[in-house]
């Protein structure tokens, strides 16, 4: 067929036919996948359990069907990194859209646990007094029943108890386990939306204090849309500058080493406006989820409101999520502009730290004061983050490890002081607790020595871990600011190990519940990871230097 | 490979803190002889490593080293020198008296008190924190130094905080609050410091890429590790600070009163006798020998500052009318001294200061016990509650007066000894601070005397009349704690003979030599 035919009113048929015949079937590695595929599985089976399973035999079907998927998924894992898909196979899976690598596998493990550990603190069902004979657990008899209402109480005298928080959690890690993986915009808002939207509903399913666990659930929903509205306008500019949405292809553009540039494209792409005003959009969507200053606003509120074992879980994997997804994305997507990200990561770095640090000075809530000390640690991550080194990669991945089985830890412990409100969350009713509670107080005196970087503790480790890695790459300054901001936030930790040993206990104070083997184990496994990261950290220091590149 | 030595002096301690903690409630009254058991194999193991030690052979002995956080470039590195090997002899030989002094002082209140005071708890905490102090005088790696120094804030704090004495002049209430205050106050100034050193240590990481003491201070003495005068001496400021307040130096010095002031006696006598040497010997062994050029540069506003802390911690001790903080601020003043020979650079001065540590030790527990159980007798700390005790409990009122001798150096008692090798050393080089630093002996003498006279002797008060004198606890306590005072201020050559070669290679790393005598000088 010659060229003329282009122009001519007929052409043949095969000409017609030929784009169709070039559309190849997706290619998806369903083994490289795996993790993320089972825990969705395990997800939609959980719907159907709802739908299926008398009510009597739901809690146990859904308990055993998360933990077994999420152990499964964590094997999953173990497998892929032992193959070598961390290191040497690490590759782009899924047609582009999310990379199989190092980062990607130890985060999914780290979430993976956490999960499994705040699945256990989901399932406690001994510390809230039987409701006419049923055990219930810290989620709400019915959601959709009005706090106070006669619904509300009908479904109490029933014995209703929220399963469905089971698949909500398995639907959350899914998208956290694709977050950090994400390798295209796209990829990346899906999965921000899809582990976001479980937990704004999760955080309004708290049993008692159901309107402030209400309250908070729309306060996150609210500025969460917003935060995601951000950073889909951020990908919309970004796509106009690059011409598209795959990672490697807009590192490409912003190197300005793409080959094969397409000709209809060609007049706007590279256009640094577009490329600046975007990635500051995604990237404020990130730190939003991050809780970092001054994007910070939500988290104290959500902390306090949301039920304490979706805090906890919360705190943990959502940080580990969206710290993954940000070094994914300053270090594959944007490592070209860095010398424009850095001095603005150093703002917020040093805003977060002692932002954090010195509001939490003047809390009385436990669950907020836990709340501002996440965003001085989501500082000290920054500092981490800012190394732009190997080191600086592996330094964020070991502080997520450690940092999320303290909060989780932390979190499950004050689910444990409860009065007749339920929990006794303000800090003066803690008082006095190392004598009635010796044990509890001690776990608990332990979480904040991590949380304060004592040495012997994971906390230690990972602070020298980010501030070395800091350090070497250059900002030693925010070395400086973040053991400014360390002694400060020192502070708050030691005034409720005073609190707790000092003072003397309240005749009306709280009593600690007596938790169930789930609770026990979650607290277990937090002092157990504590201490081991922090006594011997190299194991761990190990593989987080291995998971340490990024693929592309 | 041998016998890990130097391990086990500190974890037999640290063996005995789990022991004891896990004693069971019901007979929480074993858990002192327990812990006594455990300071006291403890001592055997310290005699032990002191036998071994050879004065004259190399630089670190006993050493081990493993490999412990490869990543961060950690090393388990222990060895001790003579400095180390001669404060980690004092801390075990005085812990089995702070265990024995404070017998009873954890014993639960009588029943209706509402204060909590688990036995267990304190003799764990007591050998916890002997445990972490050998350790830190022993270990060479800088971050396990750093550990080890950060770490032991915590038992302290809870030593502090939660086991204050009974005499308090405004009731139990004001005591607890005023206890919770100075162990706060404690912890936040030490953690404060230990940040601070903790950006130092990481500074000193990314300059030298490792943590070995023996490593760095070879790099720098033949000149293969080199380092900016600025980055030195931010680093140095950085470790400095931590040491400062640890030991503590003026204006940095303000938690030392509260915390001995409000603890019960056995622990101010933990803090101001052994945790706070620590602070002197890491600037012996980190701050000279990691940073010799900016401890040069630093020298004058150190030794001003030391100074300072002689004459103004003798100045409020004058002026105090409580017994345990007046011992404080004298112990002020004689850090003062100790930090003044440190950074005299003569061998002198720094044989000196390092007696001075052992000696103060002892010196400061034989006063303060012997005040502890003055105290307790009469249930305030007040000195012008108590008047003519030497008539009612006269062997108290002596050791009393023998402590007190030794703290303003009487010649004859080991105190004198060192103080006089400090101001020697010191005039050898700067004659003006010699000068001044002699005051601090003068106004020693003035708080010492003055207080042996209001409380001991005059018209016996009434309240003082029936105090029984010393019990066979209280004298085994006192005893050798004397026998050794003037044991060492006749005949201090064992303990000299042990530092000496330690401190010239100290000074050799700096670089100073003892200035030459004038008249052969001037030949």
């Amino acid at each position: 067929m010659s060229a003329s035919a282009v122009h001519s009113l007929w052409t043949t048929a095969a000409t017609a036919a030929d784009p169709i015949s070039k559309i190849d079937t997706p290619k998806i590695e369903y083994g490289q996948l795996s993790p993320t595929l089972i825990v969705v599985g395990a997800a939609i089976a959980g719907v159907l359990v709802e739908a299926f399973v008398p009510r009597k035999y739901r809690y146990y079907a859904q308990l055993i069907l998360s933990a077994v998927a999420l152990i499964v998924a964590f094997v999953a894992v173990v497998l892929l990194a032992t193959h070598g898909y961390g290191t040497t196979k690490a590759r782009i899976a899924a047609m582009g859209a999310i990379a199989v690598d190092g980062p990607a596998l130890f985060l999914q493990g780290t979430m993976l646990l956490a999960a499994l550990v705040g699945l256990f603190t989901f399932a406690e069902r001994r510390l809230d007094p039987e409701a006419h004979g049923a055990r219930v657990d810290s989620f709400a008899a019915q959601a959709a029943s009005v706090p106070g209402s006669e619904s509300e109480q009908a479904a109490v005298k029933a014995g209703f108890t929220t399963t469905e928080v089971f698949p909500l959690l398995l639907f959350a890690v899914a998208g956290m386990l694709v977050f950090p993986s994400a390798n295209d915009l796209l990829t990346l808002f899906i999965a921000l939306e899809v582990f976001s939207l479980p937990l704004y509903l999760l955080c309004a399913l708290a049993r008692r204090k159901r309107l402030m666990s209400q309250e908070a659930a729309v306060k996150y929903f609210l500025l969460g849309a917003f935060a995601s509205a951000f950073t889909l306008f951020g990908i919309a500019l970004l796509y106009g500058y690059a011409g598209s949405v795959s990672y490697g292809t807009i590192a490409q553009v912003v190197d300005g080493t793409l080959q094969n540039v397409n000709p209809a494209l060609a007049d706007t792409m590279g256009n640094d406006a577009l490329l600046l005003v975007g990635a500051a959009m995604i990237v404020m969507g990130l730190l939003f989820k991050v809780g970092a200053v001054p994007f910070h606003m939500w988290t104290p509120d959500v902390y306090q409101g949301a039920p304490t074992p979706v805090t906890g879980f919360m705190a943990a994997a959502t940080k580990v999520a969206a710290f993954g997804a940000l070094l994914r994305l300053l270090y594959v997507v944007l490592p070209g502009l860095r010398w424009d990200w850095r001095p603005v990561m150093w703002g917020v770095a040093i805003i977060t730290m002692l932002g954090g640090a010195i509001v939490a000075i003047t809390q009385t809530d436990i669950k907020r004061l836990l709340a501002y000390s996440s965003i001085a640690h989501a500082g000290f991550i920054l500092a981490g983050v800012i190394a732009t080194t190997p080191d600086g990669v592996s330094s964020v991945l070991f502080y997520l490890a450690a940092y999320s089985f303290v909060t989780i830890g932390a979190f499950a412990v004050v689910t444990l002081v409860r009065d007749a409100g339920g929990e006794a969350t303000h800090l003066s009713k803690w008082a006095g607790l190392g004598r009635r509670s010796p044990l509890v107080a001690a776990v608990f005196a332990v979480f904040l020595l991590a949380f304060a970087g004592i040495p012997l503790t994971s906390g230690f480790a990972g602070k020298f871990a980010v501030f070395k890695a800091a350090a070497e790459g250059g900002a030693a300054p925010l070395v400086v600011v973040g053991v400014i901001s360390s002694a400060i936030a020192a502070f708050f930790y030691i005034r409720v190990i005073v609190l707790m040993f000092f003072s003397e206990p309240r005749p009306d104070g709280p009593t600690v519940a007596v938790p169930s083997m789930l609770t026990v184990t979650a607290i277990a496994v937090g002092v157990a990871v504590t201490l081991v990261l922090g006594v011997a950290p190299q194991y761990f220091l190990d593989l987080a230097n291995q998971a340490g590149v990024f693929v592309r | 490979m041998s016998f890990p030595l130097l391990t086990a002096t500190a974890a037999l301690p640290a063996i005995g803190a789990v022991a004891t903690a896990a004693v069971p409630a019901a007979r929480r009254n074993a858990a002192k002889p327990l812990a006594l058991l455990f300071s006291l194999a403890t001592l055997a193991l310290a005699i032990v490593v002191l036998i071994r030690f050879d004065p004259g052979g190399g630089r670190y002995q006993l050493t081990e080293s493993h490999s412990w956080i490869k990543d961060f470039g950690v090393r388990y590195e222990l060895g001790v020198d003579g400095i180390g090997v001669a404060l980690l002899a004092l801390t075990a030989l005085l812990i089995p008296f702070v265990i024995l002094a404070g017998w009873n002082d954890a014993d639960p209140l009588e029943t209706g008190s509402k204060r909590w005071r688990p036995t267990q708890g304190f003799f764990a905490l007591i050998l916890a924190v002997e445990a972490m102090v050998i350790l830190s005088f022993e270990a060479t790696d800088v971050f396990l130094f750093y550990i080890f120094f950060e770490a032991m804030l915590i038992p302290m704090y809870f030593l502090i905080g939660g086991f204050g004495d009974r005499a308090h002049e405004h009731g139990e209430e004001a005591a607890s609050t005023q206890r919770s205050y100075a162990a706060v106050k404690f912890l936040l100034y030490n953690l404060v410091g230990g940040l601070i050193m903790l950006a130092a240590v990481i500074g000193l990481y990314v300059v030298a890429g490792n943590f070995s003491l023996t490593e760095i201070a070879q790099a720098r003495a033949d000149g293969t590790l080199h380092m900016a005068t600025g980055t030195e001496r931010w680093l140095f400021l950085g470790f400095f600070f931590a040491f400062a307040v640890k030991a503590p130096l003026w204006p940095l010095h303000t938690w030392l009163p509260n915390a001995m002031g409000e603890a019960t006696t056995p622990v101010a006598v933990l803090i101001t006798a052994v945790v706070d040497k620590v602070g002197t010997f890491a600037m012996l062994r980190f701050c000279l020998q990691l940073f010799p050029e900016a401890s040069k540069w630093a020298t004058p506003v150190i030794l001003v500052l030391a100074v300072i802390s002689i004459v103004y911690g003798a100045l409020l001790a004058v002026g105090q009318r409580d017994i345990k903080r007046l011992v404080a601020y004298a112990s002020i003043s004689h850090f003062g001294f100790i930090i003044l020979g440190i950074f005299a650079m003569t061998s002198q001065g720094q044989s000196g200061a390092t007696l001075y540590m052992v000696n103060h030790g002892i010196s400061t527990a034989a006063l303060m016990l012997v005040a502890g159980f003055l105290i307790s007798r009469r249930g305030s700390r007040l000195i012008a509650d108590y008047g003519g005790v030497q008539k009612v409990a006269p062997v108290l009122a002596g050791t009393f007066l023998i402590g007190g001798l030794a703290t303003l150096s009487l010649p004859g008692l080991a105190p004198f000894v060192s103080e006089f090798l400090v101001l020697v050393g010191t005039f050898a080089r700067y004659p003006a601070v010699g000068i001044v630093a002699t005051f601090g002996i003068v106004l020693a003498a003035l708080y010492t005397l003055v207080l042996y006279q209001r409380t001991m002797t005059g018209p016996v008060k009434p309240e003082v009349s029936a105090m029984p004198d010393l019990r066979a606890r209280e004298l085994v306590v006192v005893t050798p704690l004397i026998v050794l005072l003037i044991f060492l201020g006749v005949y201090p050559k064992p303990v000299t003979d042990i530092v000496n070669p330690a401190v010239k290679q100290t000074l050799s790393d700096v670089h100073k030599k003892d200035p030459k005598p004038e008249v052969e000088a001037a030949k």
